[in-house]
């Protein structure tokens, strides 16, 4: 039987205010709240709020059948719930069906799985507590940030206890195989690999509303006879887009959310069924080994992190970043720890792409690595000062523990004159 | 196809920008087999290169009919005309020109700078394309700039050859918008009589579409272009402990001098190590000195005075950024001719090359605040000086005078046979 997976991707970055260089010493907030608030509540009321109205009726419709997956970053959440609650409780709600599976990601919308292990970890981990906090459900699933994989990666997933990790389908690993099989990660021989169909995904994504499109105009009925034509054997087929595909990239008026609406009556119909990421790792059995040793994710033409570190700009913002990855890790300040997860947001980065900046507020590429470059500027001299560099790491590590064991060494040390007396 | 030019400046005598365009174009536009080109300057010095199209001085040409012997002609226009040439012009002669001084040649001397005169010089200039569209065989007619359209009317009026003029500036960017009503009352007759009008920006194309009421349809934008450098590699940064920041360019309102000023009073407000050059002479040069020192900076900022040649190309070299926050700039060429010698570039919204340049910074002439940030940006994040240098250059080697030849041809092409 094919079993379709359904994912949704939602993530938006703080805006960072205009900052210049002479800001920098002076000024410790970042953020340009009232844009963050606006487009956070732009995003909400036209694709992830009827979104997630029309996966609940989904749910209702097809009398619990319908399953699928979402992914949401801890930034995002925070967002959600300073600027956006109503979006909470309609996430509860899905989170209370039982149909929804709540995916491991990083809290920031970072790569550090590629920069620093031990911030990747702390991550996935913030993350998913805060998941269990608000919606009670237990992660076991990573979509990495841009479905980010590598073979190491997925060695260190296994440490952490993950068993399944989603990715791209992209032809230059796949090369003749389908991307409609469940795969065992050369990584490690406990993760299975899940990868994304990238024609079916993008038909809907870039292809729904074109008229040029072949398969123009998509309906439920053409797209769910698609699925149940696809070969034999092949019986897992994941459908997965960013969140605003739906009222964004297609608008409401193409239709796309009583498409999605539709669906499940005719996959149904064509005794096909619907499963989470979690459920198909579960179900089914890997196939093949899928091997990838350098960056796999489902960023542009290439399918890897060239959108985001290709050129000089962005690989000296990065490096100047993780560069004081472990002296963030020593430090106890909310205000550090609260600006360096977000100042991992790559889409920061993106913005500094000479050649497709996504959506960018910045005048060039340049103008987003000046203002980025300020602001990191600042928060690095504010670990400074925590942290001097002229002091190693590691002998910073051992004064900080003789600092924080101060207090165990002198009860025990009260409690050895007590005993004496 | 045969064109008629008129210009004002050719290499290596030049004035100004129009100059040094007005040969780019011309030989870019050489690179098209079937093109040759009759460019008419007021007054040449006899070391123009002439090895890609044909130069006509207009003080050499008869605009009264005066008799003389072969040998004598022969003696008096060494090196100039040929005798042949001359007479051949002298045919051309159907105005009475007496009123003009001339001499015994009955050619009219030019001085072939901006003298007081200009006016009048521009109405003998005229009169020299009476003679020259009576006696040449051309297909078309090519004024640059605004001294040079009466020329290009006149010329268009006598042979019924189609007429293209070239707007380098207008008196709107030279006057911050206090236009000389003689100048404005040239520029725009040139414009309504022309068939086309090629701007060397979008900017200027708005500028005659909207100050001189040109319809759009007839109005088209041909950027600039640089030559590209014969030896780039003797051109090299020397290590020095302070950054240079260079303004390089006259110092008149038209540039925005005091903006570069006052960027460079807060860069060195919060950092050391930078060090300011503003070169060239202009009005405002007395003025920016006092700006300089009541902000009190002049230990950090430098005007080395009037800069030529090879001189220009070597500062640009030595610095590690180059600013050009003029005010309103048609084109601008200098910002390429940096960014060839590898210097990052900032330049303002209100210049016409911005619209061309991606590797470049770019800021609001007035916006002070993005400038110092973008000169502390190029002189602190080594990334910023590395990609603004390889792909800034990298750029700028890209953007060819033939391209922008290609592009005139075509509007040849299509004012000739009535397809535009």
């Amino acid at each position: 039987m094919k079993n379709i997976c359904f994912c949704f991707q939602m993530h938006a970055p703080y805006r960072l205010k205009r900052y210049r260089f002479f800001d920098i010493g002076q000024d410790h907030y970042y953020y340009d709240d009232m844009q963050t608030e606006e487009h956070i509540q732009w995003l909400v009321n036209t694709s992830y709020m009827p979104l997630c109205a029309t996966l609940r009726d989904m749910i209702k419709l097809s009398k619990g059948k319908f399953h699928c997956a979402i992914a949401i970053s801890g930034v995002t959440l925070e967002m959600f719930e300073q600027f956006a609650p109503e979006m909470i409780d309609i996430l509860k709600e899905l989170a209370s069906t039982k149909c929804v599976e709540f995916l491991a990601t990083p809290y920031s919308y970072s790569i550090a799985s590629e920069y620093n292990e031990q911030e990747f970890k702390q991550q996935l981990a913030l993350q998913s507590d805060l998941i269990k906090n608000v919606f009670g459900l237990k992660t076991s699933t990573v979509w990495n940030t841009e479905l980010l994989y590598t073979d190491e990666m997925a060695y260190n997933l296994q440490k952490m206890g993950y068993k399944t990790v989603l990715s791209e389908g992209a032809k230059h690993i796949l090369s003749w195989k389908s991307p409609n099989y469940v795969y065992q990660s050369a990584g490690s021989s406990k993760v299975k690999v899940l990868l994304r169909n990238t024609a079916l995904s993008d038909e809907l994504s870039f292809h729904f509303s074109d008229p040029g499109w072949a398969n123009f105009p998509i309906d439920a009925e053409k797209y769910a006879d698609q699925l149940k034509n696809l070969p034999e054997g092949e019986d897992l087929i994941n459908i997965w887009c960013g969140a605003e595909t739906f009222g964004v990239l297609q608008n409401a008026g193409t239709g796309i959310f009583d498409f999605l609406k539709a669906l499940p009556y005719f996959i149904l119909e064509r005794e096909m069924g619907f499963v989470t990421p979690a459920e198909a790792a579960k179900k089914m059995t890997a196939s093949d080994v899928l091997s990838s040793p350098t960056p796999l994710t489902w960023a542009g033409e290439a399918k890897d992190l060239s959108v985001y570190y290709g050129n000089d700009l962005q690989q000296e913002a990065l490096n100047k970043l993780y560069a004081v990855a472990e002296r963030v890790h020593m430090c106890q300040g909310k205000h550090l720890k609260m600006a360096w997860l977000r100042l991992q947001d790559i889409n920061y980065l993106h913005y500094m792409n000479h050649i497709d900046q996504g959506h960018t507020q910045y005048e060039s590429a340049y103008d987003a690595f000046i203002n980025y470059m300020n602001i990191l500027s600042d928060f690095l001299q504010l670990v400074e000062e925590q942290y001097p560099t002229t002091i190693e790491n590691e002998e910073l590590n051992e004064l900080l523990k003789t600092i924080r064991n101060q207090e165990e060494e002198i009860q025990s040390l009260k409690q050895k004159i007590a005993k004496k007396k | 196809m045969k064109a008629l030019m008129f210009g004002w400046e050719f290499p290596p005598h030049i004035l100004g920008g129009l100059g040094t365009a007005s040969y780019g174009l011309t030989r870019g536009m050489a690179q098209q087999e079937d093109m040759h080109i009759t460019f008419v300057i007021p007054k040449p010095w006899g070391d123009e290169d002439q090895s890609f199209l044909r130069i006509i001085g207009a003080n050499s040409v008869p605009i009264v009919w005066k008799d003389n012997n072969y040998d004598y002609v022969k003696q008096r226009m060494e090196g100039k005309m040929s005798p042949e040439e001359y007479y051949h012009l002298r045919d051309g002669i159907r105005y009475d020109y007496r009123r003009i001084g001339t001499d015994d040649l009955g050619c009219v001397g030019f001085s072939g700078r901006y003298p007081d005169n200009l006016i009048e010089e521009i109405g003998n200039y005229e009169a020299v394309a009476s003679v020259l569209a009576h006696s040449l065989d051309f297909d078309i007619i090519h004024s640059h700039d605004w001294l040079t359209y009466p020329a290009g009317v006149f010329a268009k009026h006598i042979s019924g050859k189609p007429l293209v003029i070239h707007v380098h500036a207008t008196d709107f960017d030279r006057s911050r918008g206090n236009v000389n009503p003689t100048v404005y009352a040239i520029e725009k007759r040139g414009m309504d009589e022309a068939d086309h009008i090629m701007c060397v920006s979008n900017l200027t194309r708005q500028t005659v579409i909207e100050k001189y009421g040109q319809d759009p349809r007839k109005v088209s934008t041909v950027h600039n272009a640089v030559e590209p450098l014969e030896h780039p590699e003797e051109f090299t940064k020397p290590e020095r402990k302070d950054k240079l920041v260079t303004f390089l360019g006259r110092i008149t309102m038209q540039k925005g001098p005091e903006y570069f000023v006052e960027a460079a009073a807060r860069v060195l407000d919060k950092t050391d190590g930078v060090r300011f050059v503003m070169a060239g002479s202009g009005d405002k040069m007395a003025e920016m000195i006092d700006l300089v020192a009541k902000r009190g900076i002049a230990d950090k900022f430098h005007f080395p005075g009037f800069m030529r040649g090879k001189q220009v190309q070597e500062m640009l070299a030595m610095s590690d950024v180059y600013i050009m926050p003029s005010v309103s700039e048609p084109f601008g060429i200098s910002p390429l001719e940096a960014m060839q010698v590898g210097c990052p570039s900032i330049i303002s919204h209100q210049s016409g090359c911005a619209e061309i340049l991606q590797h470049a910074i770019k800021t609001d002439y007035w916006d002070i605040d993005a400038m110092a940030d973008a000169i502390y940006a190029i002189v602190k994040y080594p990334a910023m000086y590395k990609s603004l240098h390889e792909l800034g250059q990298d750029e700028v080697n890209h953007i060819r005078w033939y391209d922008a030849g290609l592009k005139v041809r075509r509007i040849y092409d299509g004012v000739i046979n009535h397809t535009l």
